[in-house]
């Protein structure tokens, strides 16, 4: 991808398997078989977004745990990073996970596998210049839409920019605690196809425990637990597909589907995880286990409404003082990089 | 389409199953089967509410029994997004609106149908007797979906119908005409399939830059018109530069 007449540019000096560009997704196609794709952490998106000044639905680049290193090529940058908590470092530098900083031409961000956390977001002030798809940048790499020709990112992309020109402190810690989110319990709404199984498979779907296999990926996320048994045929005839819906094929191991799913599908959904949860679904690591918990449509509304608050509220940063970094996060650091401190950020 | 709202205690449309998927996503289920009495009903109503879609609803998606309608729940919530389907299908009328017939032209040559030969000896025909029976058939578009403008196709003749394959096959080209589970699809996308293909349209069911992206919509009707390799090669390029090499009629 060459950025040709863009004021500023991202190098990607590197980058692991899994990166893409995504704004909020490609909707009002499904209908004609169009994947909406998107973030598969739609709050952490909207927030490394909201942190550089952009609406919350803006193009980003999405990083899986292959990581990434990227540079800001001819102008400095202001960027924000959230999601998981990812092990970041600006020149060899330690960051916290969720931070906001100028990316300074020539300075090189690493964005690795941290902790916890399957995915992160880096925003940058401004708008990325690239094709729009059916009125979108997501990036869907099975039909090839979206993003820079359709692909993941990979090293020696330059992604062109229209700067927005704002900026903040740098570098600056984001103030998100609720992308702290325990994975322990994901709340469902049950249906539309539970009266496939008979109550004691529901209560066994219900409790797990559960946990992610390492074979999941954009399109979905396949569940290691109990095998759940179908009261009847488990072939149904093709219906619409929610982001977030359970499907149990035949051989009972539900499946999840997620942003790049297709738009329709034929097995029995025995719940949809809600829009509130999905995030944290998303950033599961395999082999933590969790458990399901039904609630009523109010309860998830009323989940939505309180997240859809607190975003309205707006993105406070603050400057990075070294109680953002715990100490075993450093200790860490300095074992494995040799890096001692933050005390240069001041 | 026979289509009202009067008298049949047993019609589906009366009173269809409302089914949650999750909070932002509303299931309008008219059967559960292949049926184009059932589909009919799904694409009035959809037509309906595209007309005059209620505030806060997203996208409507049409499938073979079913109506999956996509909503912001802090904008309209369940209860009033039920309320106005059922006055929405107080509106619904007789008759299909916007469908269209559309000829699609299809290679059947061995150099391009590459399971032709295999499925017709499964289905204990010739290849002949095979082509023939699928350009005699008339074609309903019961949904579109799995890629880009893809076509599920319903009316494929008894003695066409074949199961899926055990085991999928590599990727076939774009525009592959498939056969498999009792239906027909048309292809617009490289996939690997555990259908048959067997044949080739160089029309485009997808096309970005094309004024008109899409080409067929749930509810069209579609026929297949024979067309040799020279031909194909023709209107290939012809539709490479943005021709809809098709042929549409409209009701």
């Amino acid at each position: 991808m060459m950025a040709a007449s863009s004021e500023a540019i991202v190098r990607v000096l590197s980058a692991g398997p899994g990166a893409t560009l995504q704004d909020a997704g490609r909707h009002g196609y499904l209908r004609f078989g169009v994947t909406a794709a998107g973030p598969m952490d739609q709050l952490a998106h909207a927030t490394a977004n909201l942190a550089v000044g952009n609406p919350a639905g803006s193009t980003a680049l999405e990083v899986s745990v292959g990581g990434i290193e990227v540079t800001a090529e001819s102008t400095p940058l202001h960027v924000a990073i959230a999601g998981g908590e990812f092990a970041l470092s600006l020149d060899g530098r330690p960051l916290p996970p969720a931070v906001a900083l100028n990316l300074e031409e020539d300075a090189v961000l690493k964005i690795r596998a941290g902790r916890s956390g399957s995915w992160c977001y880096l925003a940058v002030a401004g708008r990325f210049v690239v094709p729009t798809v059916l009125g979108s940048h997501a990036t869907h790499t099975r039909t090839g839409f979206g993003g820079v020709d359709g692909r993941a990112i990979v090293a020696g992309d330059r992604l062109g920019l229209e700067p927005s020109g704002a900026s903040a402190p740098s570098p600056s810690a984001i103030v998100a605690p609720w992308l702290d989110r325990p994975l322990d319990t994901l709340r469902v709404v049950l249906g539309p196809q539970h009266d496939y199984f008979a109550d004691d498979q529901i209560a066994a779907f219900l409790a797990g425990p559960w946990s992610v296999s390492a074979k999941g990926d954009r399109m979905a996320c396949f569940l290691e637990g109990p095998r759940l048994r179908h009261a009847r045929d488990y072939n149904i005839v093709s219906d619409g597909i929610a982001m977030g819906a359970i499907q149990v094929p035949g051989d009972g191991r539900p499946i999840v589907l997620m942003a790049d799913r297709q738009s329709t599908g034929g097995y029995p959904k025995i719940a949809t995880i809600i829009g509130p949860d999905l995030g944290r679904l998303a950033q599961a690591r395999p082999g933590v286990a969790f458990s399901f918990e039904a609630v009523s449509i109010a309860q998830a509304v009323a989940a939505r409404r309180e997240q859809a608050a607190l975003l309205a509220r707006g993105i406070v940063v603050e400057p990075l003082v070294r109680t953002h970094l715990s100490s075993e996060f450093l200790l860490g650091l300095n074992l494995i990089d040799g890096v001692v401190g933050v005390d240069a950020f001041g | 389409m026979t289509l009202n709202t009067v008298a049949d205690p047993e019609s589906a449309l009366v009173d269809p199953r409302f089914l949650d998927a999750g909070e932002a996503a509303l299931v309008v289920e008219f059967g559960d089967t292949v049926d184009p009495t059932i589909n009919d009903r799904v694409l009035a109503l959809d037509a309906v509410l595209r007309a005059d879609p209620p505030a806060g609803t997203r996208e409507f998606v049409p499938t073979y029994r079913s109506l999956m309608i996509h909503y912001d729940p802090l904008q309209i919530d369940r209860d009033s997004l039920v309320a106005g389907v059922r006055r929405a299908m107080g509106a619904v009328v007789e008759g299909r609106g916007t469908a269209a017939t559309w000829t699609l032209p299809c290679c059947y040559d061995p150099a391009l149908a590459e399971d032709l030969d295999e499925a017709a000896q499964i289905l204990g025909l010739t290849r002949d007797e095979a082509v023939a029976l699928h350009v005699k058939a008339a074609y309903r578009v019961y949904m579109c979906g799995f890629t880009p403008g893809q076509p599920y196709l319903g009316g494929v003749p008894e003695p066409l119908k074949i199961s899926r394959r055990p085991t999928p096959r590599p990727p076939h080209p774009a525009g592959a005409v498939l056969i498999g589970g009792g239906l027909c699809v048309v292809a617009p996308f490289v996939m690997p399939t555990g259908w048959y293909v067997i044949g080739r349209t160089p029309e485009r069911l997808y096309a970005a830059e094309r004024k008109v992206a899409f080409l067929i919509q749930a509810g069209d009707i579609l026929r297949f018109d024979p067309i040799d390799l020279a031909t194909f090669r023709n209107l290939e390029q012809r539709a490479a530069s943005g021709e809809i090499v098709a042929r549409k009629r409209v009701a």
